[in-house]
């Protein structure tokens, strides 16, 4: 399969600044240059942006 | 040939790593765990998972990760890693027990299951010692124990704060390491590249603020780092080394679902595409060959024991 990517602008839920993305997935892991929350990218069709979903206890390598 | 790539969130390593599949032109599905279902009771459907050569893990929970492995292992389906290997990695007590039955150096570590003894077994080693989550990352949770008072206090804590799994003390010595570690990464029968990690902190974690920089993979650096990647059950792992002062090469621990946005740039290896080398490797030829073991690999029967479970 090809990967999905799209580029476009979504706001952010944390400070509402309007964020530029540049070829991002669904459930990409970004983060917002206004405020540094961590987002997650929840729709590409159209681009949404959440809050990334806080660290559980057995996250990691 | 066709990959599954089983992954949680996308961070900066999945998407490396898709398109580095998707540059060789090699067809893949991705497969998203929080829309997994598995019916075990009924694993009939899991044969939908026979039209991938390998299923490639990336999942960011440790539980997901291990439970997805282990049921598509136990239908016949390869993986990388495999549930072995997520297994032992993803505990440390599990871990350190492996390296130890072969004869890997590492630190010292005690294993205790009430306060009171594991305050003997503090004290057995002798001040500072590091306690440790047996399953954590990113170095949540550690813990440096510089005397008594402290170690009650810690002690009492995770006994009355934390779940079980706080109740079982790992305990390790306090290595006078120099202001660095080393993350190696192994892939198959060849350590590819490897960083320091410095930091002023006794915690070294890249997560933590650790900075990394390129580290020469010296014969005795490979060494040590491929018989720990044996001992876990092989694959494509990153292990934490510490340089001890008097004994060399310590192994610290073994990480099954590497971390690498930060190594590629200082040494140059691209380490997404030699992943890619080594799930087509396995696809192709098998787990033990990809491996490089002539004579099968080494056997070891899990014991799981992730975060989450209840009586």
């Amino acid at each position: 399969m090809a990967l999905k990517k799209v580029t476009g602008t979504a706001e952010c839920p944390e400070c509402f600044a309007e964020i530029e993305l540049k070829e991002v997935m669904q459930n990409e892991i970004t983060q917002c240059p206004d405020c540094g929350a961590d987002l997650e990218v929840i729709s590409i069709e159209p681009l949404a942006l959440a809050l990334a979903p806080e660290e559980e206890e057995d996250w990691g390598e | 040939m066709k990959f599954g790539l089983l992954h949680s969130r996308v961070r900066v390593e999945e998407k490396l790593l898709f398109e580095a599949f998707e540059r060789r032109g090699i067809d893949f599905d991705l497969i998203d765990d929080q829309k997994l279902i598995f019916d075990i009771s009924d694993l009939s459907h899991v044969a939908d998972y026979a039209k991938y050569d390998v299923v490639v893990e990336r999942c960011i929970n440790h539980g997901r990760a291990l439970y997805s492995l282990r049921i598509l292992n136990d239908q016949g389906i390869s993986t990388v890693n495999t549930a072995q290997v997520a297994d032992t990695c993803g505990n440390k007590l599990q871990t350190t027990s492996a390296l130890a039955s072969a004869g890997v150096p590492q630190p010292r570590t005690l294993v205790a299951f009430t306060p009171e003894s594991a305050l003997d077994a503090i004290e057995q080693l002798g001040y500072p010692v590091v306690l440790k989550p047996a399953v954590g990352s990113w170095g949540r949770l550690l813990s440096k124990v510089n005397d008594r008072d402290a170690a009650e206090a810690i002690l009492e804590h995770k006994d009355t704060l934390g779940s079980y799994h706080h109740s079982i003390f790992y305990i390790q010595e306090y290595v006078r390491k120099p202001l660095r570690d080393i993350r190696a990464f192994v892939v198959g029968d060849e350590t590819i590249c490897a960083i320091y990690r410095g930091s002023e902190h006794w915690i070294t974690n890249t997560a933590r603020g650790g900075k990394s920089s390129n580290c020469p993979v010296t014969p005795e650096l490979n060494d040590i780092c491929l018989r720990a990647t044996r001992a876990v059950g092989g694959g494509v792992v990153a292990i934490d080394v510490f340089e001890d002062p008097d004994r060399g090469l310590l192994i610290n621990e073994v990480n099954y679902t590497m971390e690498f946005r930060n190594s590629i740039a200082p040494t140059g290896v691209n380490i997404p595409d030699r992943m890619v080398d080594f799930a087509i490797k396995v696809a192709k030829d098998g787990w033990a060959a990809a491996n490089g073991w002539q004579n099968g690999g080494p056997t070891h029967l899990p014991v799981s024991l992730t975060a989450g479970a209840s009586a």
